[in-house]
Order: structure tokens, then sequence, then C-alpha cells
């Protein structure tokens, strides 16, 4: 019997690490089926909360044909709303209005696509960071300090705020790298903590007078309005209010791709995420890499942190972070840490973000996008369900039909 | 008991792992199991033991078929199996370890540990196992850790015993005390099926031997076949077991050792001042049974562990305390002995495996950006060089066969400045084919005035390479003799006895 134990024990442990890579490694049919799957539910929850079709359930009996109707009249509402809401709207007047909800999608997909960029580079050095949110704030406080408190010519006042804003998230970001490199903490702890000190470290400094503290400001914790100088501008006019954050946004994922699949660095990085003690023996010092990846990461962050707080009106509190930090990871885990893939992820979060108010109006609930997003990491986080739900193959074949192609070929030769 | 397998498949996709394969066990007879890596050998006894389900065929035990849905069912039916990995709980006491799972109980359900010691003590007077059943796993020298899982085995009445490469981690004595018993438990009528890739124990123990390529039995051999009729089963064509070498032309002493000590994670000494010099031109092996310090000479020679004390220079280069980095840049090359986790990145693919450690500089990078273009030109050259069998530059790494993984690995660090060749276990788990190959690559980098240190606890091997032999035992040198010291003196060696 014991043996049985003992070998059942191995494979358990071999299936927890096989799975763990299987979600950093985000297959993207898998990942495509899981925010299908995620829809398919959420709309299932529209159906049963929604009055009206609870009403003409009730009537079955009599009128079942409305029953079904009523059932696809509010998932087309829902769905519809969420459409028309960020993408584009077709019962516009104007040719503005009609692609105006784009434009919305684009604004709210800028930061969580900086932000995910930078939780994806640390999947793939394969630290799992979570700790954006406080590499966002502490970003803030310096982007805010730049934007509020100093004065110099437009552009360089905007280009200095941002820069600010980088260099303190990086810090914020070394920070967890050193202590991990140095006392063997890990980094998912160090950063969940480092998350709270941030919160209470920007609050302060919104409530200190010499530094963020509005003028004339008293004990709520808010800053005054960025400088004119320093506000990222409007993109296209005063119709959208898209700013320069999306151009940000755009040499972001160039710069990410580049770093990833082309430079030695990102090799060094990829190396140490698949493989620590193979990079050791390559002669790559994988500590050091450690606090690079997150500080880089936590650069992106910064970015992230600038497009909030330098596109704001009257002012900021704590509540300008907007869940970004956390929904970077989600944006990551989506697209599983490729550029390309952020950038979709990040989309579709953006227009969850543009469309909740049309939802809204429509009168469907928009916490269900809240419940599709929670739904979608689920089933990223659990490879096992979509594979059932689906009936794909476990993953594995693959290489060893690869395994057995080589051999032929070997019997070839 | 006797065991029937009846055309058993077994497939994983389209690989057949398993292509009909029958055999016949009588009781009391020793089989022996003879194929490479990867020939199923494995699968096989995995399905006997119900840790795999066979798609085809049958398992019958005195002509009655049965059918394990996990390896409890086969224990209980009389199938026991030792796994080339112990699975034996170290702070236990034997007795402990072997009723574990199955414990005699007292009438309040506690632990009878007296029935359990009494148990033990029964089966190792029987066979003449000497063992202590209140010794503790962790202070039992390694074949007497194998006797408690044969024990283990044993106390639940197996008739038919599996032995997965047991020999792996044992000194020549050990091995022979292995066979002793094994021809013991046989006499007592128990059947045993020795799965083994080396031939010399197969000849020597083996009642009948069965040779399994590619999921097949392609034959039954007679223990009286050579060892290179063998072989030449084994791999399906005519092998040639003898690496031919010229005698070295020794250069200058290049890489020297002295008085190193060097410590484990645990800061147990594993390293206890050695010292010794290696000349260009020469092949020196370290020889010793596993885990006698080896694997952190090479470590720390390679600067992945830190010195405690002593010196280590490479041509008169003191790297004593250098990074990897500087010792690779030094012209070290480092084969280690475990390529899947310190060799090679299973997820890249060859070409970014060829480079692991060149992003550093020319010729991979330019500048900080990777030139691919040199990349993949170096990637088709060495694949060509080096016979590694692929379908392309871009194939993952964990893709490949152990032997062409292993290649890759040779090909890199054969392929840069290469001053000194560390090698450690250069052909473990490599195929027959590639293990002639891997052996040439190293006699050509000595023939070329390379300093070469071969790191193996297969004895076949450090005979076939060596020029001069250092047999290491608890992290000591027991003493360097020359390359024709007989396999017994070398055995005695291993075993901590001075020449």
């Amino acid at each position: 019997m014991s043996k049985k134990k003992e070998v059942a024990a191995k494979p358990a442990q071999d299936k927890a690490t096989s799975v763990l890579h299987e979600i950093m490694a985000g297959d993207p049919v898998r990942i495509a089926l899981s925010v299908l799957l995620g829809f398919i539910i959420g709309a299932i929850f529209m159906v049963v909360f929604d009055k009206s079709v609870v009403k003409a359930w009730a009537n079955f009996g009599s009128d079942p044909s409305m029953a079904l109707s009523t059932v696809w009249w509010t998932i087309q509402d829902g769905y519809g709303a969420l459409f028309t809401g960020s993408i584009i709207n077709f019962g516009a007047d104007s040719f503005v209005t009609a692609i105006r909800p784009f434009t919305e999608t684009l604004r709210f997909a800028a930061p969580l696509i900086m932000a995910g960029l930078g939780v994806a580079l640390t999947f793939r050095v394969g630290l799992f960071n979570i700790g954006a949110t406080g590499q966002i704030l502490v970003g803030l406080a310096g982007s805010t300090f730049v934007a509020t408190r100093l004065e110099m010519p437009i552009i360089i006042h905007m280009l200095v705020a941002v820069f600010a804003a980088v260099v303190c998230a990086m810090v914020w970001g070394m920070i967890v790298g050193v202590l991990k490199a140095r006392t063997g903490a890990h980094e998912v702890i160090v950063t969940i903590m480092l998350n709270y000190v941030a919160l209470s470290l920007f609050t302060y400094l919104l409530r200190e007078p010499n530094l963020l503290l509005e003028e004339g400001g008293g004990g709520t914790p808010k800053s005054d309005n960025p400088d004119d100088t320093a506000r990222l501008g409007l993109l296209f006019g005063p119709d959208f209010q898209l700013h320069y954050g999306l151009i940000f946004a755009v040499l972001s994922v160039i710069f990410y791709w580049w770093l990833m699949e082309k430079s030695t660095f990102g090799f060094r990085f990829r190396m140490v995420g698949h493989n620590p003690s193979a990079a050791k023996a390559a002669g790559i010092k994988v500590e050091n890499t450690f606090v690079w990846a997150l500080a880089i990461s936590a650069g992106f962050s910064g970015l992230a942190a600038a497009n909030q707080g330098l596109s704001v009106d009257g002012g900021l509190t704590t509540s300008i972070e907007a869940g970004i930090g956390f929904d970077a990871i989600t944006v990551a885990l989506l697209g599983g840490s490729r550029a390309g893939g952020v950038v979709l992820a990040g989309l579709l979060f953006g227009a969850f973000k543009a469309g909740s108010a049309t939802m809204q109006v429509a009168g469907v609930s928009p916490e269900v996008l809240g419940v599709v997003k929670a739904l979608i990491v689920l089933f990223i986080a659990a490879p096992p369900i979509i594979r059932a739900f689906y009936r794909l193959p476990a993953p594995g074949i693959k290489v060893i039909e690869a395994t057995q192609k080589a051999k032929e070929e070997k019997v070839i030769k | 008991m006797k065991l029937e397998l009846r055309n058993i498949t077994k497939r994983f996709g389209t690989l057949v792992a398993n292509d009909k394969i029958s055999l016949t066990l009588a009781p009391g007879e020793i089989l022996s199991l003879l194929g490479e890596n990867g020939a199923g050998k494995s699968t096989l006894m995995n399905v006997l033991y119900g840790l795999l389900q066979p798609d085809e065929g049958q398992i019958l035990l005195d002509d009655k078929a049965v059918k394990f849905s996990g390896p409890g069912e086969a224990m209980a039916s009389g199938i026991g199996m030792v796994h080339q990995h112990f699975m034996l709980i170290p702070v236990f006491t034997v007795a402990e370890n072997v009723v574990l799972g199955n414990e005699p109980t007292g009438k309040v359900g506690n632990l009878d540990l007296e029935a359990a010691r009494k148990l033990v003590k029964e089966i190792s007077d029987r066979f003449g196992f000497d063992i202590d059943p209140d010794a503790r796993v962790q202070d039992l020298p390694v074949g007497a850790q194998q006797r408690v899982e044969i024990i283990k085995s044993l106390a639940r009445d197996a008739k038919i015993l599996v032995l997965d490469e047991p020999t792996a981690v044992l000194t020549p004595q050990e091995t022979d005390e292995l066979m002793d018993i094994m021809r013991g438990l046989s006499k007592n009528g128990t059947s045993i099926i020795f799965i083994t890739h080396k031939l010399r124990e197969v000849q020597k123990v083996a009642d009948r031997i069965i040779v399994i390529r590619q999921g097949k039995v392609v034959s039954e051999a007679s223990p009286k076949a050579t060892a290179g009729e063998l072989a030449s089963l084994m791999v399906g064509r005519e092998v040639d077991l003898d690496t031919k070498k010229k005698a070295a032309k020794l250069g200058a002493e290049t890489l020297v050792v002295k008085n190193l000590t060097v410590l484990d994670d645990r800061n147990q000494q594993m390293v206890d001042g050695i010292s010794f010099s290696v000349n260009d031109g020469e092949i020196l092996a370290i020889a010793g049974v596993q885990g006698n310090g080896q694997t952190e000479l090479a470590e720390a020679i390679l600067g992945l562990r830190k010195i405690h004390s002593g010196s280590i220079t490479v041509a008169g280069k003191d790297l004593t305390k250098s990074n990897v980095r500087q010792v690779l840049e030094a012209g070290v090359g480092y084969i280690p002995e475990d390529r899947k986790k310190d060799g090679l990145v299973g997820e890249f693919t060859i070409a970014e495996n060829l480079m692991l450690d060149g992003s550093f500089g020319k010729p991979f990078a330019k500048g900080v950006q990777i030139d691919f273009a040199k990349r993949d030109e170096i990637a088709s050259k060495l694949i060509q060089e080096f016979d590694i069998r692929t379908p392309s530059a871009g194939t993952f790494a964990k893709q490949l066969s152990g032997g062409n993984q292993q290649k890759v690995v040779v090909a890199r660090e054969m392929s840069r400045d290469l001053r000194v060749l560390i090698a450690s276990q250069p052909t473990r788990g490599v195929d027959v084919g590639s293990i002639e190959f891997i052996h040439e690559q190293i006699v050509a980098a000595r023939d070329a005035g390379k300093t070469v240190v071969i790191i193996s606890t297969e004895l076949d091997e450090v005979l076939a390479l060596a020029d001069r032999i250092a047999v290491m035992y608890r992290g000591r040198i027991v003493g360097i003799v020359d390359a024709k010291t007989t396999r017994e003196k070398l055995g005695k060696m291993m075993a901590g006895i001075a020449a």
C-alpha cells in the first residue's frame, strides 16, 4: 500500500508544475476558448438574474416562445450594449459619435496594456509579480509631484513627469528584486505587502501640504490637477478623449517585443524563466536577472501610472489606480505574456471598461463583465477544465509525436 | 508463480512504446530485459506494475488473466518492484520503512514495531541480507538501502520481483553482492525481472535474456552470447565497443587543483582537501560511486559552487574566486551530469540552446541584439558536425532523444575556444550509437591538445577513455592510478580501500 501512495505522490507534484507551466505558457487556442466560455457563462448570469426573463419563464406553460425569445433578447441587449459602448455605435448621428466608443476602448486599454506588459515580462522570467498596483501608485507619486510642483516648458514637462513615474516605479520594483536576490524572499509575498505599503505611502504623500496635497486642501488626500504643460495632450482634438498615453502604449509594445524576442537581455530573461539552473551553468547571474526583470517590469507599470496621473481632470486621489494593477495580471495571463497577446487582451479589458456604462443604460448590470473577467482567469488557471469542456487533447501528445517524427527521420537516414 | 505477458501493446499518441510484446517468466527464473534507453522496457514494467494500462494484450499469472488498475493490486498479486530511485523515508528505521503502509498493529491500533522488527529480521536472515532492523535508512550505504527495498517487496510476499536498473548506484563489489542475492532469491522460487543496459551484469546473472528495441522484442539471447553480440542486438547494427585512441601526447600542466574543499548546500564537506593536476592532451577520469563528491567537485571548478578552501588554476590563471562566466571565458567547457537540469533549456530550440552561454558577445550577439543569421548559420554547421538528428534547428530541445540532447550540449561546449573540458557522466542515458560518437569527440579533443576531465560512475566508460584514473571516495581521492589498472583493484578503491 505504501508504495502506491509514494508512486501516486510523485506524479501529483509533476502535475502541479506542469499545470503551472501550462498556465504561464498560454496556448492561444485554449485562451480563446476560455474567453468564449467566459462569455457564455456570463450570458447565463445575465439571463438568470433578469426580472423579465424570470417573469416570462413563470408563464412558460402558456407562452413558451415568449420565454425563449426573452432569453435571447436579454443576451442580445446586454452584449449588444457592450458592443455599442466599446466598438462602434451604429445608431449614432455622426461619424465622430459612431467611432467614439472604439477610441474610448483604446483609451482604457492603453494603461492596461502597459502594466500588462510589465507583468508579462516577469512571467517570462519565471516570477509571479503581482505588485503592479504598488508600482503604479509609487509611479503616480513621482509623476504627480513633477506635474503639480515643478514648472517646465510644455512637452518637456510632460516627458519629465512620465520619466519620474517610470523611475519611481522601477525603484519600487527593484526593491522586490533585491529582497529576492539577497534574502530569497518570495516575490509573491513581497509584492503583495509592498502594494499595501505603496497605497499607504501614496495616501500619506497626498495628505502632505508640502508634497502632493492640493493647494488649500484639507483633510482629504487629493492632489491638484496636473499643470497644463505636463498633461498628456489629446490626440484627435476635443471630440475624443483619447490622449498621448496611446502613443506610449504603442511604443511600449514595440519595445517589449524587441526586448523579449530580439535582444540578448530577453534571451537571458527567457532562459532564466525556463530553466534557472541551466542559465546558471551558462554563466548567467540569475539573481541579478531577477532584479533587472523586476525593475524593467515596474518601469512598464510606471508608464501606466503616468497615463493615469497625467490625463486626469480635477486632481487625483488613490482611486486613480482604478484596479489597473490587478487587471494587468489577467491581461498578461490572457495574452500569454507575448506582445501581441497582451495587446489583444488589453483591448478586450479596455472594451469591458468602455462598454460597461452603455450596458448599465441598457438595464444590464455591468458587474456581469466582472463575472466574465473572473471566469476567464479561472479557466486559464485551470487548463483541464477547458480541455474537458471542449474535449481537447492533453498537452504532451504533440511532443511525443514530434519525437516520433524525429525517430522516423533517424530511421530514414 | 508463473507470469506471462501476451501481446502487450501500449501507445502514447502515435508512438508505439510497446508493440505486441510477449514474454514468459517461470518460477525462480532470472529474466533480463536488455535494451537501450527509450526501447520500452520501463513502459512494459509500468504496465506490469499497474501504473499504465495496456491498450492491447493480457497479463497472465499462473495462466489466469489479471488486470491491475494500480500498483496496490499488482503488489497484492505478488509483484514487487524496486525502483531505480529508492522510495524510502531516510529518517525512519529499516523496520518502519518496511512496514510503512502495511503496518502490523496491536490491540488498540497501536503500531506493533516488535512484529515489524521480527519480520525484517526473519527475511534478512533467510536470504543472508545482514540488515539491522533498527538502523536508520539514512545511515545505511546505498547497497544496503537497496536491500531494504527488496525486503519491502518480500515482506509483502512478492513472488515476482522487478529490479529497474538496480546497479546504477552500486560499487562493483555491491553489484556482485546484489548478484548473489538475486541468485539466492531465485533458488527460493522468487522470479526476477532484471532491467539493465549493462551487458556484463546480464551475462553474469541472467538465465534468459530478452532484447527489446523500439518497443519490440527483437530476440531472445543466451547469457553465453558475447558483449559485442548483445550490443549489436540492442542497437540493431554492428557496434564497436572499443574506443580507438592513440597514445597520449602530454603537453603543459593546465588544470591544477590544490587542497580543494567544498561544502554542499547543507554545509556537509563533500570534497575534502583534494589535489590533482591534468595536462594538455590528457584525459583524467574521476571514477567513483555516485555521491562521493564528484558532482560538487565539478560544480566547484565551474564556479557554480563556492570553494571553501584550496585553489583551482587553469593555465596559470587563478579561478578560485571566479564566477561561472569568468571560468567559461577562461576556456573551460562543461558537460553537466544532468543535461535536462543544467545543460539545456527544454523549451528553447536547438539553435537557442547552442548559444546558451554565448549571449554576451560575438559571434552570437551584435551589441545587445541577437545576430539571428549568424546563430542559425552556426546551428546548422554544428548540427552537421555533431550529427544531431533533428528535423530542423528550430526543434525544441525537449523533443529530442537523450542522445541527441547530449550531442547538443557536447556541440556547444566543444565548439567554443576550449582549453579544459569537464565532462560529468557524458553518456548517461544516451543510446549506444551516440555513446560511440561522444567518446570519439572527447578523444578527438584530447588529441587536439585539450585538457580533459571525465567524471563517470561507469567503469566501462572510465576504462575506455582514461589516460589516468583518479578514484574518489567520500570526498577524497583514494589514489590516482594509470589506465591499465584492473577492474577489481578499481572496484576496491571505489569502496575506499587504498591501492
